[in-house]
């Protein structure tokens, strides 16, 4: 049976473009040779490999060989947090590590395992009621055996941008590395890395509408980085394992994409995203919350907290209704946890299970946010009026 | 036109329906979301978390239903089936409609069946109008038996397959919950609806029987209760019904009328519990004669058409779930209770336990059997 089928959730991932896909489709096909081998095969395909690295680094405004591939953003986060702390440890005192406590899992799951498993110390700064960081308390948690600085560019579930510049900064009069997760937010800042404060940067291209599969991590020149996946020494000898040719063609022509369209990209999801904050906070008053920075956010994010409202619930008559969305308590299994974002806003326990993060994307429409729009106060009457029943 | 005769024959719904189905995925309720998708119907998966463990424990004891590998298996299946499916969070309710009750009942010296306090609360009133808040016309479930429209009502009848029927732990639905249910496995025996799966090609064909309840993770009664109850199961005495005692229990919970194994008592003739004494902590036994009983009051009494037969009037009377019914006269209706005398004496009639009236294939209703001093 068909549905409409509107899909809200450019944050969790995008469609592949039909130009990214015909950029790797020589490279899946005739292409196929293993750029390592010494052959004619492995020298096309090489060639592909740093075609595609250069293109990155033009993008970026770095150095080609300041781009790593690896196999997800989340591998980009591991590599360079252990990357960097081992590096330090190897080099003598350094030891410490500063994050904040609304990071993806992929950067505190792996601080947490540097702290318990290997007497790393790990310092998470808090946030205040949008999600920002506080610089002077980054300067204070500073010591002389500081390693590295770890801080989103954008949150995944609320947008709000850090100030990653300033950040990056600090760091560098300290004589310490900056590392940021750009993995939301790399398709809508303009990046010249070159003259940038920033040392380390994650990006995950199936966020950009390129491929799952590929991750990259920028690192500055002369940064030294223990390799957390070792053997055949490949991407300079900082991640091993057999170049994904195809994957990294494709990363590259998304992300040259994005650049290129850039602005007239977020024109368009500020449009949407305008539509969908004004018209939500003014659907539902007081029983609504913008969460994340009103003016410094991602422009493809709108993210709301409802009033003692679930968000896994929500997600559900949404997607019944054919809205595609996400929520920052969502559970496959049935056991919602509250938010921990939320719940690092300071949002009382009332709010932190009622989530919605819808994120827009090239092809959405004014039309998909007025339909959501129309949709959204009969599914909040219903389920306020069934949880009376219930109860 | 009759939209379904037979539970079997929920083709004849003619126009698309929506429908929720309640997925656990086992065998049954996963074929009868096929069947409706393959009869063309607007189908959405759903299923209830009820329990779970502590999160230490998932991966050494789980209980049987709705943990991780059951979610997974019933995603599977609406995943092959092309379905939305989705996971409800219903712990907070479960466990007071459903485990509290059972825990409070056991304290009480009694024998719940909480299969049947979850069709009533849970099932067929919580899932139920989750359902119709996503427009759902129907809720389906795997259970079986059947739902017929007879002269403007709706009536519940056994499953096809007597040994399969599931009709006593479904007497506490009404007409407004018929009207809205459908058994789509009903119609079929077992191995039939094996045969479908296998068919279908479910993930989930050879998957084994779940038997016990779903939150208990291991069977194990005692230590479920034990973690859970203020008042922890002592030992205490054995007696006969003429007050000799014979030995020493190790906590009531761990009994049930009728039970003859697991007593660690040799008598030398078969011994039978005939009776459980909560305020001091005794387990009366007693020999086969002494467990038949020829008369039942029950309370919480339900019947499916909204209205008793009669005052009184013959029946079948079934008193536990893999009981067969036997002949009874039901006296006394009132407007919650009833009392139920059998033709021949029968075994085992267990306070807390249901009892469920049929007339032929009709289940008329049903109740909660009483002891005694609850009367």
């Amino acid at each position: 049976m068909k549905r409409t089928q509107i899909y809200l959730d450019h944050g969790a991932t995008t469609p592949v473009r039909r130009e990214v896909i015909d950029a790797m489709m020589p490279y899946l096909t005739e292409q196929y040779g293993n750029p390592s081998s010494v052959h004619s095969f492995g020298q096309r395909a090489s060639a592909g490999l740093e075609d595609a690295r250069h293109s990155i680094a033009k993008s970026l405004d770095c150095l080609p060989e300041e781009v790593v591939f690896t196999g997800c953003g989340s591998e980009s986060d591991n590599l360079a947090l252990r990357g960097t702390m081992w590096a330090a440890r190897g080099a003598g005192k350094s030891n410490h590590l500063i994050t904040c406590s609304i990071e993806h899992k992929a950067i505190l799951e792996t601080a947490y395992q540097l702290s318990n498993t290997a007497g790393f110390d790990v310092t998470v700064l808090p946030v205040d009621k949008f999600g920002k960081i506080d610089l002077a308390e980054l300067e204070a948690a500073i010591r002389p055996e500081t390693a590295l600085i770890t801080i989103m560019a954008a949150n995944n579930e609320i947008g709000t941008l850090q100030p990653i510049e300033e950040i990056g900064k600090i760091a560098h009069r300290m004589g310490i590395y900056f590392h940021t997760d750009a993995i939301q937010a790399v398709a809508s800042n303009n990046w010249s890395l070159r003259s940038s404060s920033i040392d380390l940067m994650s990006l995950s291209p199936h966020k950009f509408y390129g491929p799952k599969g590929i991750g990259i991590l920028f690192v500055r020149s002369g940064i030294p980085l223990v390799s957390t996946l070792t053997g055949g020494g490949q991407e300079d000898g900082r991640r091993s394992g057999t170049s994904n040719v195809a994957f990294a063609v494709g990363a590259a022509e998304a992300l040259r994409l994005a650049v290129a369209e850039r602005e007239s990209n977020n024109e368009h999801y500020l449009n949407l995203t305008r539509e969908l904050i004004n018209g939500i906070l003014g659907k539902f008053g007081e029983d609504v919350t913008l969460t994340g920075h009103p003016t410094e956010r991602l422009t493809h994010n709108a993210s709301f907290a409802f009033r003692d409202l679930s968000g896994n619930d929500l997600l559900r008559y949404l997607d019944i209704s054919g809205v595609y969305a996400s929520s920052g308590s969502a559970c496959l299994t049935g056991d919602p946890q509250p938010s921990a974002v939320l719940n690092a806003l300071g949002l009382s326990p009332e709010w932190t299970r009622g989530g919605l993060r819808l994120t827009v994307g090239r092809q959405n429409t004014i039309s998909d946010v007025q339909y959501v729009l129309d949709i959204l106060p009969g599914i909040i009457d219903k389920m306020r009026n069934l949880r009376s029943i219930i109860s | 036109m009759n939209l379904r005769q037979m539970a079997g024959d929920f083709s004849e719904l003619t126009a698309p329906k929506r429908i929720v189905v309640a997925m656990s995925g086992g065998v049954d309720s996963s074929v009868a979301a096929a069947l409706l998708v393959k009869a063309g119907h607007d189908v959405v998966g759903m299923m209830m978390r009820l329990w779970s463990e502590p999160e230490t424990d998932l991966r050494v004891s789980h209980n049987r239903c709705c943990t991780p590998d059951q979610i997974a298996d019933a995603r599977r299946v609406a995943q092959q089936l092309d379905i939305p499916f989705f996971v409800l969070d219903s712990k907070e309710i479960f466990y007071q409609a459903v485990v509290q009750p059972f825990i409070q009942e056991h304290e009480k010296g009694r024998t719940p069946n909480p299969c049947i306090e979850c069709n009533r609360t849970i099932r067929f009133n919580y899932l139920l109008e989750q359902a119709m808040a996503v427009d759902a016309d129907y809720l389906a479930t795997g259970h079986y038996a059947r739902i017929r429209q007879n002269a403007g009502q709706f009536q519940l009848l056994r499953a096809h397959d007597l040994n399969k029927d599931q009709s006593y732990v479904l007497h506490v639905l009404g007409q407004r919950e018929l009207a809205r249910s459908l058994f789509p496995v009903g119609g079929y025996r077992k191995e039939e609806v094996r045969k479908l799966a296998q068919e279908f090609g479910l993930t989930v064909a050879e998957k084994s029987e779940s038997m016990d309840l779903c939150f208990l993770a291991d069977g194990n009664y005692r230590r479920f209760l034990d973690e859970r109850t203020i008042y922890p199961s002592q030992p205490g005495l054995i007696e006969t019904s003429n007050g000799d005692v014979v030995g020493q229990h190790q906590g009531l919970s761990n009994h049930t009328i009728g039970q003859r194994k697991g007593l660690g008592i040799a008598l030398g003739r078969p011994m039978f519990v005939i009776s459980k004494d909560v305020k001091r902590n005794v387990l009366t036994i007693g020999s086969r004669d002494e467990v038949m009983q020829s008369q039942l009051h029950a309370n919480r009494i339900n019947w499916l058409s909204g209205e008793p037969p009669a005052e009184e009037f013959r029946t079948e009377a079934k008193i536990r779930y893999r009981a067969n019914a036997m002949p009874a006269r039901v006296k006394n209706v009132g407007k919650d209770e009833a009392t139920v005398v059998f033709d021949q004496p029968v075994f085992g009639v267990t306070p807390g336990q249901g009892v469920t009236f049929y007339d032929q294939e009709v289940c008329l209703g049903g109740g909660i059997i009483v002891n005694e001093e609850q009367l």
